[in-house]
């Protein structure tokens, strides 16, 4: 499986990543030479194996369901680019 | 001063520093201020994105408190460290090497650099990283590259490694005694060969990943830097431990690793793994690796060939795995919390200029590899295909562990390299973390020794990989290693002799 320059653009477009449209087949290029070179992984015999998600043997931990933290707006707004009010700011989404 | 007059206080480790303070030879203070000088001298090195002297002498200023009360807090009491610029510090300026990040402080510590910080350590700087941890050289910084204290054959500037390439500079220009890294597929142990440190990759649960910028979450894993595998035990025994924040943080009692150094290798089984002799390794790497074997096996450890058959298959799925992982989670990056914004006409063009000029071509490059084998259609081919993989190494290395209680390999197929160079490869780039990413592919604890020098007087390190959570045989038999090695020889630029 090989990208071209509008495979590049949808996954650039999913990553929400602007490149520009003369840089679409270099990308695809760069990003083919490595796709290339990962499909080696086809070689290995894999039937029956169950994907690996997690090193650990221990179950996910559980806790109280409870509020442990929080009410401080300004902590969490403290680097925002643009907020108004307690809320961060964005461009008009909706007319 | 006296008793550290002879050597310096930046030529002094972890250990010495903790044995100098309790005797009273010098202050933390003393050490501080000599560690803030050195890393000044060294500027040109380029280790640390930014210091931190007020902090560090304010935390000097309070050890020296305690001990004059008699309340002296452990083995890091005022020892100076440096932090990969990776952990958030509360109120200090956090990077992650990339232009996204501008000005972003954190409101909060990571759990491993409060562990230190509640130890006692002083935190003199955060330190220089490939940008969001992905490279093997440092050259992907937004912040330029650093610059290794050892110089090549020629005078020419070489690469420290990376990701953690500014920790290994500063603790191979002897800047300070050890410094925080992590590590997702080498980026401490690959730095510490090229830089000739001490540099450990702990199991993955031994450390929590809270407040450290994510990367692959399921690879990422905190380990200490350090100029002896005493200081480098001392360090990971303040880190580790379980935390409730990180819900993949082992609930496993922490040893005490200084402790465990003692008792040799006499009868301890290392394995020898078949696969890692690659083509084209220089054969003094080779020699290296077989002296290696040879140092372990005259202090009375048994030496076997153990084989992983899927070793070479481990890079590739990691370029899927890791990838994949970290399109996820870069995609908090989008321009409205915290950090760059670049200002687009609608929201998604803001996220898509956000995440263009922001990220830098590494960054770019994995987070649409990662994108793409997430994406309908390639999912199964790529990503579970390469779980799948994992599976396969897993459980090449839980086989050779039933026979085996270390294994021993090189840790990088090469010495540094120039400034600069492999930068129009990223293959043969990644092909520098070869040995190191099996590791973190299974999750096991890994520890690179200083060993040798290649013929261009550069330093080499020698791998040992353990099983889950037995970091204490991984020291002793590393002790065993450095102490055989006798690796005396220093980089041409210490930050002390400024």
């Amino acid at each position: 499986m090989s990208l071209d320059k509008n495979d590049v653009r949808r996954v650039a477009f999913l990553a929400r990543i602007r490149v520009e449209e003369d840089d679409l087949q270099p990308v695809a290029e760069d990003l083919n030479n490595i796709i290339a070179w990962v499909e080696q992984l086809s070689e290995v015999d894999t039937d029956g194996v169950q994907p690996l998600t997690s090193v650990e043997a221990m179950a996910m931990p559980k806790r109280e369901d409870k509020v442990t933290d929080g009410g401080d707006p300004d902590r969490v707004l403290g680097n925002a680019p643009d907020r108004v009010g307690d809320f961060y700011a964005v461009p008009k989404v909706v007319d | 001063m006296a008793g550290a007059s002879e050597k310096g206080l930046n030529a002094l480790g972890v250990a010495d520093i903790r044995d100098g303070l309790t005797a009273g030879d010098f202050t933390a203070l003393e050490v501080t201020e000599a560690s803030l000088a050195a890393a000044e001298a060294a500027s040109d090195l380029n280790a640390f994105i930014t210091l931190t002297p007020e902090i560090a002498r304010e935390r000097a200023k309070a050890s020296d408190d305690r001990r004059a009360k008699g309340a002296a807090l452990g083995p890091l009491d005022g020892v100076p460290v440096a932090v990969k610029d990776l952990f958030c510090t509360e109120g200090v300026l956090t990077t992650a090497a990339s232009h996204i990040l501008d000005g972003f402080v954190p409101a909060y510590e990571s759990t491993v650099s409060a562990n230190l910080r509640d130890a006692g350590a002083v935190m003199i700087g955060k330190t220089n990283l490939d940008e969001f941890a992905m490279g093997s050289s440092n050259m992907t910084s937004y912040y330029e590259p650093v610059k290794n204290p050892w110089v090549g054959p020629n005078g020419e500037d070489l690469v420290p490694g990376g990701s953690s390439g500014g920790s290994a500079t500063a603790v191979a220009a002897q800047i300070c005694p050890a410094a925080l890294g992590t590590d997702t597929g080498g980026s401490i142990r690959q730095p510490a060969s090229l830089c000739g440190i001490v540099g450990m990759k702990p199991t993955y649960g031994r450390c929590s990943r809270w407040g450290i910028v994510a990367f692959a979450s399921s690879l990422d894993q905190a380990g200490p830097f350090a100029r002896s595998v005493k200081d480098a035990a001392l360090m990971l025994g303040v880190m580790a431990g379980n935390d409730p924040k990180d819900s993949t943080s082992a609930p496993n009692d922490v040893p005490d690793f200084e402790a465990a150094l003692a008792g040799g290798v006499k009868g301890l089984r290392v394995g020898i793994p078949a696969e890692y002799t690659m083509d084209g390794m220089p054969a003094e790497i080779q020699a290296l690796w077989d002296q290696g074997a040879e140092w372990l096996k005259a202090q009375g450890a048994e030496i076997k060939p153990v084989s992983l058959p899927h070793t070479k298959y481990a890079l590739p799925a990691y370029y899927i795995v890791a990838p994949a992982e970290a399109s996820s989670n870069l995609a908090r990056y989008d321009g409205v919390r915290y950090g760059l914004r670049v200002e687009g006409e609608t929201l998604d063009e803001m996220y898509a200029n956000t995440r263009g000029e922001g990220f830098g071509a590494e960054v770019r490059r994995r987070v649409m590899i990662g994108t793409y084998v997430l994406s309908a259609g390639y999912y199964d081919a790529y990503y579970v295909k390469a779980q799948k993989v994992r599976t396969r190494i897993l459980e090449d290395f839980t086989k050779a562990f039933q026979d085996v209680d270390v294994l021993l390999t090189p840790t990088a197929p090469n010495a540094a390299f120039p400034v600069g160079a492999k930068m129009d490869d990223p293959i043969a780039m990644y092909l520098n973390d070869v040995f190191t990413v099996p590791a973190n592919l299974a999750g096991l604890p890994g520890i690179s020794v200083p060993a040798g020098l290649d013929k261009d007087g550069l330093p080499l390190g020698l791998q040992l990989v353990g099983k889950p959570f037995d970091e204490a045989t991984l020291f002793r038999c590393a002790q065993a290693l450095e102490e055989a090695a006798d690796f005396t020889a220093l980089p041409k630029y210490l930050g002390g002799q400024g």
